[in-house]
């Protein structure tokens, strides 16, 4: 069943509204043959998870440029686990500095990516990690 | 699926619910299974199409009906269907941004689909999945699609009550008399009730529901107005569903239109299964030869088409 698309939530969690990155990677992903489930602005963690359950994606994607990451990103990955979601691919973007690299990913983010990323790459990464996840629980 | 599985989607468990439409959206085996496991429990929501051209606010719309619902103390499913880019094969799914103020609320579950472009799969992953929802308890299930190919519209009529969302501007009064959408209607909608021309709009649609003929105890589709981002007209809907369902109940349409939708899904399934056996003994390169052989016009389709699948006897 590997031939199914890969379904990707887009959400951004916080209270910043830039969300030209999260268009952008929402973009492209479909372009490079994913379904993208684009939630927008200003989502608590509690809707992120929500929708990451409802729609049984294979990916979150979270963006933030707020800074509040460090708050934030902890409690999504808190309720995804309490909903028993514990087999996405996590990949974070906006602007994630370097000291905080470590402490993502302990948390299991599979990745960040920042300003000037190829979307190629991003496509190319997320494909990777689903395979992955999925041929481990094949 | 197992009795461990069935017993939690029938106890409306999100995770299983969610796995379960998952499985029909992928068709073949998996979704036989599921379905096998559970369409004795079917047939108790009330199943309702809402469909229109872009951007007439049916995502808004269908957020709205199902708060009003919600109100009523009725568990609410949503299945919102979006085209798949037949270029790419991906989609973007984004009718979930219109229909934030549902979330944090255990009675409603809002699914995304992709119509993922395999012959006739969406209409049937799409019916899969209500019936998923119903019989995970959700008495009223909400499918929004996008009124534009004929499989949408399909999708949209195999339902209890149809809704058509206009809105004002989308077209003059000819558009409305043009055979399509409108006549699928056991609602009519326009929304954005607070744009100019709304009288306009209105007149058109009635003005084509007063030339169509009538037959004995014909339902006729009421016109109404809402402004779906202020909620206004909503409870009128939710009203005019709750008619509607009276009217189909009273007049036995519930069977007639159940056999009707079954007789049509039957169809689909052996057609889809037709012709899956049959391109299954077919590769491809023998495809590109048979193409190239029409271009040097060596070959006519209707020929190759025979080559292919054989004449029919």
């Amino acid at each position: 069943m590997s031939d199914r698309p890969i379904r990707v939530l887009i959400a951004k969690p916080g209270l910043d509204g830039h969300d030209r990155g999260a268009k952008v990677v929402a973009r492209a992903l479909r372009d490079s043959g994913m379904e993208v489930i684009y939630t927008g602005i200003r989502q608590t963690p509690e809707m992120i998870a929500e929708a990451a359950l409802q729609e049984d994606v294979d990916v979150v994607g979270l963006s933030i440029l707020s800074g509040a990451h460090m708050d934030l990103f902890p409690r999504i990955v808190d309720l995804l686990k309490q909903k028993g979601i514990d087999d996405v691919v996590l990949v974070a973007g906006g602007i994630i500095p370097d000291e905080d690299m470590p402490a993502i990913k302990q948390m299991g983010f599979a990745g960040a990516f920042g300003p000037g990323t190829s979307t190629q790459d991003l496509a190319k990464f997320i494909r990777d990690e689903v395979a992955r996840k999925r041929g481990a629980t094949a | 699926m197992n009795a461990e599985s069935i017993e939690q989607l029938r106890a409306g468990n999100p995770r299983a619910v969610a796995r379960a439409i998952s499985a029909v959206e992928r068709g073949g085996a998996p979704a036989r299974d599921v379905i096998a496991a559970i369409f004795r429990y079917t047939g108790r929501a009330h199943v309702i199409g809402v469909t229109g051209a872009p951007g007439t606010g049916k995502s808004t719309l269908v957020n709205e009906i199902a708060k009003e619902y919600r109100r009523r103390g009725k568990r609410v499913g949503i299945v919102a269907v979006d085209p798949t880019s037949p270029f790419s094969g991906g989609a973007i799914l984004g009718d979930r941004l219109r229909m934030q103020d549902l979330s944090g609320d255990s009675g409603v579950f809002i699914r995304s689909m992709a119509t993922r472009g395999n012959l006739g799969g969406i209409a049937a992953a799409t019916s899969d999945a209500v019936q998923v929802l119903d019989t995970a308890g959700y008495e009223i299930v909400l499918v929004e699609t996008v009124g534009a190919g004929q499989n949408e519209v399909d999708i949209a009529k195999n339902t209890h009550t149809t809704i058509v969302v206009d809105a004002p501007g989308m077209g003059d009064d000819i558009q409305a008399i043009k055979a399509g959408i409108l006549e699928i209607a056991d609602l009519l909608i326009v929304n954005k009730a607070d744009h100019d021309e709304v009288s306009a709009t209105v007149a058109a649609l009635e003005m084509n529901l007063n030339l169509k003929p009538k037959a004995e105890n014909d339902w006729r589709p009421p016109v109404l107005k809402t402004i779906a981002l202020q909620g206004d007209g909503v409870a009128d809907v939710v009203d005019w569903i709750g008619k509607h369902r009276q009217y189909l109940v009273d007049h036995h349409q519930l069977e007639v239109r159940e056999r009707a939708r079954f007789r049509a899904e039957l169809e689909m399934v052996v057609q889809n299964e037709l012709m899956a056996r049959l391109l299954r003994g077919v590769n491809e390169s023998k495809v590109d030869s048979l193409v190239e052989k029409i271009a040097t016009r060596e070959m006519d389709v209707y020929q190759a088409a025979e080559t292919l699948i054989g004449k029919e006897n």
